[in-house]
C-alpha cells in the first residue's frame, strides 16, 4: 500500500447483462500518481468495468458505488465523466483520418472565441500539447498521414487538452511496434512523474511489469487480487497465474517438429504500393516453406509483412510487378483470391473485424464462407452440410458458443479468432498464412491458438505466422524471416534466433547475414 | 415454452412480419365494415401492387449488397414504351415483345452494372443518372404519347387464371394452386424434420409441426376461397402467379445458392468477402443487372394492367420499392434483408393504401401515414439493433419470447455450460 491519497475507489460494482453477470462485486482502489494496470483474460470484464467508470453504462444500470476525489460520483454519460477529469482512450483509436491533428485534438472540445471557433489559439495549444507528448509533427498534419504510433500520442494529447486527472488507456500498445511502445511507456512515466494517474488495460505483461505500480486482476467478472510493485509482487508468471487461475507451465505448448520437403517457394516477389507509384512494399522477396514447418515473418509494422502475404494470396494487395511462385515445384500464377484458395492457400487476416469476419453472420455461415463450393452442388448450398461442418469445428477448436447458429458478433476476441481459423481450415489448405493470429486475445486463448498451429504443422501443412510479438515467433516458429522496408533481410533458424538478433535485422541495423 | 421457441425458430422475424400484416388486414377489415376481405378487393390489391412487389424482390438484393437503385421506375417506363411500340409498329408478336423488353432491361442492367461494379461509380449516382436518362428515353421514344398494348400483354397484368373442369363452386385453377401450396408446405415441413433428425438435433414435438402446418394451411385455404370465389371470370391474378414464382426463385437464390450468399457477404463486409474469394465486381454486376431485368418485367406487367404505355409510367416506383424493402427489415448499411420480408413489407404498404382508400382517407393523409409507418418500422429495427435484440414487427412475439427465455434459463445455461466444458478438456489434450 502506498501513502498517497486515494483518487478513485470503486466499491462492489456489479453489472448484469441479460443472462450474464459481467461484473460481480468488483472493488478496486487507485491512488494519486500511480499507474494502475488491470489484467484479465478477454471477456473477464475489464472493458465493462471501464465503461462503468467512464459513464458509458450510466449510473443506475449497475450496482455499487464510485468514489472519486473523495466524493461519490454518478456519471450518466462520457461527457459527465470527462467533466470530472476522467478520460478513456479506447483500443480502436477515435481519430478522424481526414482532419488535422489540431482539429482532432479539439474535436468535441472546441476552442471558441468571440467569432466562432478560434483556430489560432487551438493551433498554438495543440503545438504545446504535442510538445508535451513528445510528438514532432505539425499541428496541421492530417491524421491519415502519420503512423499509428503517433496517432496514439495524438489521442493522449487530446486527453491532456481535456484537463485529464485520471487517464484510462485500453490496450494502448496493441497496435504499436516495439519502438513506439517503448516511447509511449516513457511518456506515461513522464506523466506519472508530474502527478498524472493512469489506469491501463493491457495484455502485454512485460509492459505491465515494466511500468505498473499496482495491478488489479480480474477473472470471470471478479477482482481476484491486487498486486503491488512496491511489495515486489509483480512478475509475469504471477500475473498469468492470477489471470487464468492456474499456472501455465509454459506459454507455448510443446512440439516436436517433423519437417518435410519444400513445397512452397516464392522468389523475386516485387509489389508496388497501390497508391504510391514507385514505392515497393515487397522488393524482390524470396522465401520458401516446407511441409510441417512453422515459418515466422518478423518485422515492424509497415515493413511489408502483411503486404507480402496478401499479395501472394491472389494479388489481393498492391500492384504486382514481378516474381515467381512455385507450388510443389510447378510455377503458378494466382490472380484472384479464389485461385489462391483453389491452390490450397489460406490467409487469416490480422484485423478480425475489418478484414476477417462478416459480423452479421452466424458462426456456421462464417466457417463455410471461404469454401462454399465444398458444400454445394451446382451452385446450390447445402446448409445442413455446412452446419455439420461448423459443428465439428466448434468442438475441435473449442469455440465457446451455445450453438453454431449464434452470431459471431457475440463472441470474445479469442473465440472469433478460432472461428476464423476454422473458416480457413475448412478449405483444407496446404499453406496457412496467419497474420497476427493472437492480437488482442487473452493468454488462455493464445495458448489454444498455439496448440492449433502446432496441430496444423503436425498434419504436414506449412504455416506462416506473421507477428509483432517476438517471443511468440521465437516460441512457435522453426524458422524466422525478417522483413525491413519491403525487403527480406535475413532468415534465422529456431536455435540461432534471439530477440536481439531479430530486432537488429528487422530494423535494418546490420547487413543481412546469410544463413 | 421450449416448443413455442421451436415453432418460431429460424423465422422469428418473418413470422412476426406476417403476423403484423395479418393484424393490419384484420384491423382494416373491422374498420371498413368488411370491405377489405372481398374477392374483388383482394384481387385489386394484388393486381395494383404486383409491379412494386416485383421491384422489391430485385431491390432487396441491391440493398443487401449495399447499393440502391433509383432508376427502376424509369427503366420500367422505357421498357414499357419499347414493348408497346414494337408490338404495334414493328408487327412482332406479343411474346417476342416480352422477350425484347426483358432483353432491353438486361442491356440497361449490364450498363448500370458495369458502371457500378467495374468503373466504381456509386449506385446512387449511376441510377440517379439512369432515372433521368431513361425517363427522357421513354418520352423521346414514345413522343410522350400513350401507346396501347395487345390483349395478351393485358392478360399478364390484369388477367386471371382460367376456369376449367367440373364445377366446384370455386375457380378450379385457384383451387389447384391452393392445394399445391398446401402439399408443398407439408412436404417442406417433413423434409425439415427429417434433416433435423439426421443432424442429430432433437426435433420439435410433432404437434408443433402439425399446429404450424395446420395454421398456415388454413390461411392458404382461406386465401384460395377468397380469390377463387369472386364473380365469374375472376380468380387469382396472373400477376400474382408471376409474383409467387419470383418469390420462390429469388428466395431460393438468396438463401441457398453461392451467388446469394455472396451478395450477403459483400454487403456485410466487403473486405472480408474479398479475402474469402468472393468476386466483388461480379456480385455487384449481378445485383445491378438483375434489378433492371426485374424493372423491365414490372414495366411489362404494368402496361398490361393499364392497357397502354404512357410517358409518366413508373413515376416514384423506386421509392415504393425501397420503402417496401426497408419495412421488410433490410439494413441501410447492407448485409441484411430477405426476399420474403420485402414482399411482406410491400404488402403492408399496399394494404395500408387500400384500407385507407376504402375508409375514404384522402391521398394527402395517406401519404403522411405511410411516411410515419416507414419511419416507425425502421426506427423499431434500429432501436432493436442498438439493444442487441432480434428485430422487427415481432413486437408481440418479443414479449412471449422474453417470458420463455426467463422460463427456460436454468436448463438452457446448464446445457451450454456442459457444451463448453466438454470439448475444452479434449482440446487441452491435443
Amino acid at each position: 500500500m502506498t501513502d498517497a491519497p486515494v483518487l478513485l475507489e470503486m466499491r462492489s460494482i456489479t453489472k448484469i447483462f441479460p443472462g450474464v453477470k459481467a461484473l460481480d462485486d468488483v472493488s478496486m482502489r487507485v491512488t494519486v500518481g500511480e499507474i494502475h494496470a488491470i489484467c484479465g483474460e478477454n471477456g473477464a470484464g475489464k472493458s465493462t468495468l471501464m465503461k462503468v467508470l467512464s459513464g458509458v453504462y450510466p449510473h443506475g444500470t449497475y450496482s455499487g458505488e464510485i468514489v472519486y476525489e473523495g466524493q461519490e460520483v454518478r456519471f450518466n454519460n462520457i461527457k459527465s465523466s470527462e467533466h470530472a477529469g476522467i478520460v478513456i482512450i479506447h483500443q480502436e483509436l477515435a481519430l478522424i483520418p481526414e482532419l488535422s491533428i489540431t482539429e482532432n485534438i479539439f474535436l468535441g472540445n472546441e476552442v471558441t472565441g468571440r467569432f466562432g471557433l478560434d483556430w489560432e489559439t487551438a493551433r498554438s495549444r495543440a503545438a504545446e500539447l504535442l510538445a508535451r507528448v513528445g510528438l514532432d509533427e505539425s499541428p496541421d498534419e492530417l491524421i491519415k498521414n502519420i503512423g499509428v504510433g503517433k496517432q496514439q500520442l495524438v489521442e493522449i494529447a487530446r486527453a491532456l487538452a481535456k484537463d485529464v486527472r485520471l487517464l484510462i488507456l485500453d490496450e494502448p500498445t496493441s497496435a504499436l511496434n516495439e519502438d513506439d511502445s517503448a516511447h509511449l511507456l516513457d511518456l506515461l512515466r513522464g506523466l506519472r512523474a508530474k502527478g498524472m494517474t493512469c489506469i491501463m488495460i493491457s495484455h502485454k505483461l512485460n509492459e505491465i511489469e515494466a511500468i505498473a505500480d499496482s495491478i488489479t486482476i480480474i477473472r470471470d467478472g471478479r477482482a481476484v487480487e491486487t498486486l503491488y510493485a512496491a511489495a515486489g509482487e509483480i512478475d509475469e508468471d504471477r500475473i498469468i497465474r492470477g489471470m487464468v487461475g492456474r499456472s501455465l507451465n509454459s506459454r507455448f505448448p510443446h512440439r516436436t517438429p517433423e519437417i518435410g520437403e519444400t513445397f512452397f517457394e516464392v522468389s523475386g516477389w516485387t509489389v508496388e504500393h497501390p497508391q504510391v507509384p514507385g514505392r515497393l512494399v515487397c522488393n524482390r522477396s524470396s522465401f520458401h516453406v516446407r511441409h510441417g514447418e512453422i515459418v515466422g515473418f518478423a518485422g515492424i509494422m509497415g515493413a511489408g509483412r502483411t503486404e507480402l502475404a496478401r499479395s501472394i494470396f491472389g494479388r489481393n494487395y498492391g500492384r504486382f510487378l514481378g516474381g515467381e511462385l512455385r507450388i510443389d515445384g510447378r510455377q503458378v500464377a494466382l490472380h484472384t483470391v479464389q485461385q489462391a484458395i483453389d491452390h490450397k492457400i489460406a490467409y487469416v487476416p490480422e484485423d478480425r473485424k475489418a478484414l476477417g469476419l462478416n459480423l452479421l453472420d452466424t458462426i456456421s455461415d462464417t466457417i463455410v464462407s471461404a469454401a462454399l463450393r465444398k458444400i454445394s452442388r451446382r451452385g446450390v448450398v447445402d446448409a445442413d452440410a455446412g452446419h455439420v461442418a461448423a459443428e465439428g469445428y466448434r468442438v475441435s477448436l473449442n469455440i465457446k458458443a451455445g450453438s453454431v447458429r449464434d452470431g459471431v458478433v457475440k463472441l470474445s476476441g479469442g473465440n472469433q479468432q478460432k472461428v476464423l481459423l476454422g473458416k480457413w481450415m475448412f478449405p483444407e489448405p496446404d499453406l496457412l498464412i496467419l497474420d497476427e493470429p493472437t492480437r488482442g486475445i487473452d493468454v488462455g486463448a493464445k495458448f489454444e491458438i498455439y496448440g492449433l498451429v502446432n496441430a496444423l504443422a503436425a498434419a504436414g501443412k506449412g504455416v506462416i505466422v506473421i507477428s509483432s510479438e517476438l517471443p511468440e515467433l521465437l516460441g512457435l516458429c522453426d524458422r524466422i524471416y525478417t522483413i525491413f522496408e519491403g525487403s527480406i533481410t535475413g532468415v534465422l533458424d529456431r536455435e540461432d534466433a534471439t530477440q536481439e538478433g531479430l530486432m537488429r535485422l528487422m530494423t535494418g541495423a546490420a547487413p543481412a547475414p546469410v544463413s | 415454452m421450449k416448443s413455442l421457441k421451436q415453432l418460431v425458430a429460424g423465422g422469428a422475424r418473418q413470422f412476426g412480419m406476417v403476423f403484423a400484416l395479418i393484424a393490419l388486414v384484420l384491423v382494416f377489415q373491422v374498420w371498413t365494415g368488411g370491405k377489405v376481405l372481398t374477392p374483388t378487393n383482394a384481387q385489386n390489391i394484388i393486381n395494383g401492387n404486383s409491379y412494386v412487389l416485383i421491384l422489391a424482390i430485385g431491390m432487396v438484393l441491391v440493398i443487401i449488397a449495399g447499393h440502391i437503385d433509383l432508376s427502376v421506375g424509369s427503366v420500367a417506363a422505357v421498357v414499357g414504351i419499347i414493348v408497346a411500340l414494337a408490338i404495334r409498329d414493328w408487327g412482332i408478336t406479343w411474346w417476342m415483345g416480352i422477350v425484347l423488353g426483358l432483353a432491353v432491361g438486361a442491356v440497361i442492367g449490364a450498363w448500370q452494372g458495369f458502371l457500378v461494379a467495374y468503373v466504381g461509380i456509386p449506385g446512387f449516382i449511376t441510377t440517379l443518372a439512369g432515372m433521368m436518362l431513361f425517363r427522357g428515353a421513354n418520352q423521346y421514344i414514345g413522343n410522350s404519347n400513350t401507346i396501347p398494348v395487345p390483349k395478351e400483354i393485358q392478360f399478364l397484368g390484369a388477367g386471371y387464371l382460367p376456369e376449367w373442369g367440373p364445377s366446384t363452386g370455386l375457380n378450379n385453377s385457384t383451387l389447384l394452386l391452393g392445394i399445391v401450396a398446401i402439399l408443398t408446405l407439408v412436404a417442406v415441413e417433413i423434409r425439415r424434420r427429417r434433416s433435423a433428425a439426421r443432424l442429430g438435433a432433437e426435433p420439435a414435438p410433432t404437434w408443433i409441426s402439425i399446429v404450424k402446418v395446420g395454421t398456415l394451411s388454413v390461411v392458404i385455404a382461406y386465401l384460395t376461397w377468397l380469390f377463387g370465389s369472386g364473380r365469374s371470370g375472376t380468380s387469382f391474378p396472373v400477376a400474382g402467379v408471376i409474383l409467387l414464382g419470383l418469390v420462390l426463385i429469388y428466395g431460393f437464390v438468396s438463401n441457398r445458392t453461392i451467388t446469394g450468399r455472396h451478395v450477403y457477404a459483400v454487403g456485410g463486409n466487403r473486405s472480408a468477402a474479398a479475402l474469402s474469394g468472393v468476386n466483388i465486381r461480379r456480385t455487384n454486376f449481378f445485383v445491378m443487372m438483375n434489378i433492371s431485368i426485374m424493372a423491365a418485367l414490372a414495366g411489362i406487367v404494368f402496361i398490361g394492367r393499364s392497357t397502354a404505355s404512357g410517358p409518366f409510367d413508373g413515376t416514384n416506383w423506386e421509392l415504393d420499392a425501397i420503402a417496401a424493402v426497408f419495412i421488410g427489415g433490410a439494413a441501410v448499411s447492407g448485409g441484411v434483408g430477405t426476399v420474403v420480408g420485402s414482399v411482406i413489407g410491400g404488402l403492408v404498404m399496399a394494404v395500408l393504401n387500400n384500407g385507407l382508400q376504402l375508409l375514404g382517407v384522402g391521398s394527402d393523409r395517406t401519404q403522411i401515414i405511410k411516411g410515419l409507418v416507414l419511419l416507425a418500422a425502421v426506427a423499431f429495427d434500429v432501436y432493436n439493433k442498438v439493444q442487441g435484440r432480434p428485430s422487427l414487427i415481432g413486437l408481440l412475439l418479443q414479449k412471449r419470447r422474453r417470458a420463455e427465455v426467463a422460463a427456460a434459463a436454468p436448463g438452457g445455461f446448464e446445457e451450454s455450460a456442459a457444451e463448453v466444458v466438454r470439448p475444452g478438456s479434449s482440446s487441452r489434450d491435443a
